[in-house]
């Protein structure tokens, strides 16, 4: 596979490394003359100095020839621009970008980019999952991110032990869809009464997953 | 634009040419919100100027939404970087389905690329050049042979 990577950093010399070992073909487009000095000289990767949002830049980093292009500069504007051009001017299949605005991913969705990561959604969902509640033992965002698959345990100190799933006041837009308890997976109906240890498979939307696991779990984090 | 018509105009960038349309634009009546990342850029703004001023980067949506993008007759995108023009023209045209949108572009190459792609660019180096070769073009016919006599 041949990738082209636009942007800098430690980001970007990692990135390198990793495909690299993977035998993947990689060019770098850079705009610092001393990094790309850095980069040609410790790692097997071809080095262009100059814009990535320039199309003969791209075109000398051989974009034409490319299976993915990757824009991790610390500009949107840049980014977007840098797919689009691997997009529209040298049919690159794959055009991945880095936003920083996290509403952004939406937008470069809209606008042709194949994939947008945004690295402060990726972190709080990592923090959501792993730091604030040992409740919740897993959580997949599904639909690209817009919809979230959320495994909640139920402790004994939780609010909802011992009251039917029709009593909880779960805010809208989420549904518990599955409870496992004792190793059985029950599709629950309204009558379901919670018991302390059950396994809940939660769905909701992003935005109001904080409210859904503070209605489940009663904890404010 | 028929010169009745009172239209809303969104101004991203208040450097010398959007401060210029803005105080222009505003004195002919139209409601104008311009967008600019320093508060220091308004100092540019006329006192007669009467529309709005937002501060922020007009690369976050939420700053196109607090300037009430979705509502705007017309987008111009007027800061001194090409690549905030063209995706803050895209985004306006795209996702909020602006009527008209502009954007001003320095880079010959990506001028055309966009104007391909249906995005209305303006570029001043294509401008400035023209003019000068079409004034070059006169002098050498007044001068005949076209170099120095």
């Amino acid at each position: 596979m041949n990738i082209l990577i636009v942007g800098g950093g430690k980001v970007v010399y990692f990135l390198c490394r990793t495909f690299l070992s993977k035998g993947y073909k990689v060019t770098v487009i850079n705009r610092d003359q001393d990094e790309c000095t850095w980069l040609a000289r410790r790692l097997k990767v071809t080095v262009v100095y100059g814009d990535g949002s320039d199309s003969q830049i791209l075109e000398e980093a051989g974009a034409d020839a490319a299976d993915a292009v990757l824009a991790v500069t610390p500009n949107d504007q840049d980014n977007l621009e840098i797919c689009q051009l691997a997009d529209l001017r040298f049919r690159v299949q794959r055009t991945l970008a880095l936003v920083n605005d996290p509403d952004n991913e939406e937008v470069f969705r809209q606008l042709g980019i194949t994939a947008a990561f945004s690295t402060t959604r990726i972190l709080s969902s990592l923090i959501e999952q792993r730091a604030g509640f040992e409740e919740i033992t897993n959580l997949i965002p599904a639909s690209e991110g817009k919809v979230n698959i959320t495994e909640v345990v139920l402790k004994e100190t939780s609010p909802v032990v011992g009251q039917p799933l029709i009593d909880i006041a779960l805010p809208e837009n989420s549904l518990v869809a599955s409870i496992l308890r004792e190793g059985q997976a029950i599709i629950p109906r309204g009558t379901t009464v919670l018991q302390d240890g059950d396994h809940l498979i939660v769905i909701s939307l992003p935005e109001n997953l904080g409210q859904v696991l503070k209605a489940l779990t009663g904890n404010m984090k | 634009m028929s010169p009745n018509q009172k239209l809303f105009i969104v101004i991203v960038g208040c450097g010398r040419l959007g401060s210029y349309l803005a105080n222009r634009l505003s004195s002919e009546g139209h409601s104008i919100v311009i967008v600019d990342i320093n508060e220091s850029a308004f100092d540019a703004l006329s006192a007669e100027y009467s529309g709005f001023r937002v501060e922020g980067d007009a690369t976050e949506l939420a700053v196109l939404k607090q300037a009430k993008i979705d509502k705007a007759d017309l987008v111009i995108a007027a800061t001194r970087e090409d690549n905030i023009n063209l995706m803050v023209a895209q985004v306006a045209k795209k996702l909020f389905r602006v009527p008209r949108v502009m954007a001003r572009v320095f880079e010959t190459k990506r001028e055309k690329i966009y104007r391909d792609f249906g995005i209305e660019t303006i570029c001043p180096t294509l401008i400035a050049g023209d003019v000068l070769l079409e004034s070059l073009m006169k002098l050498s016919v007044i001068t005949e042979k076209g170099g120095r006599q």
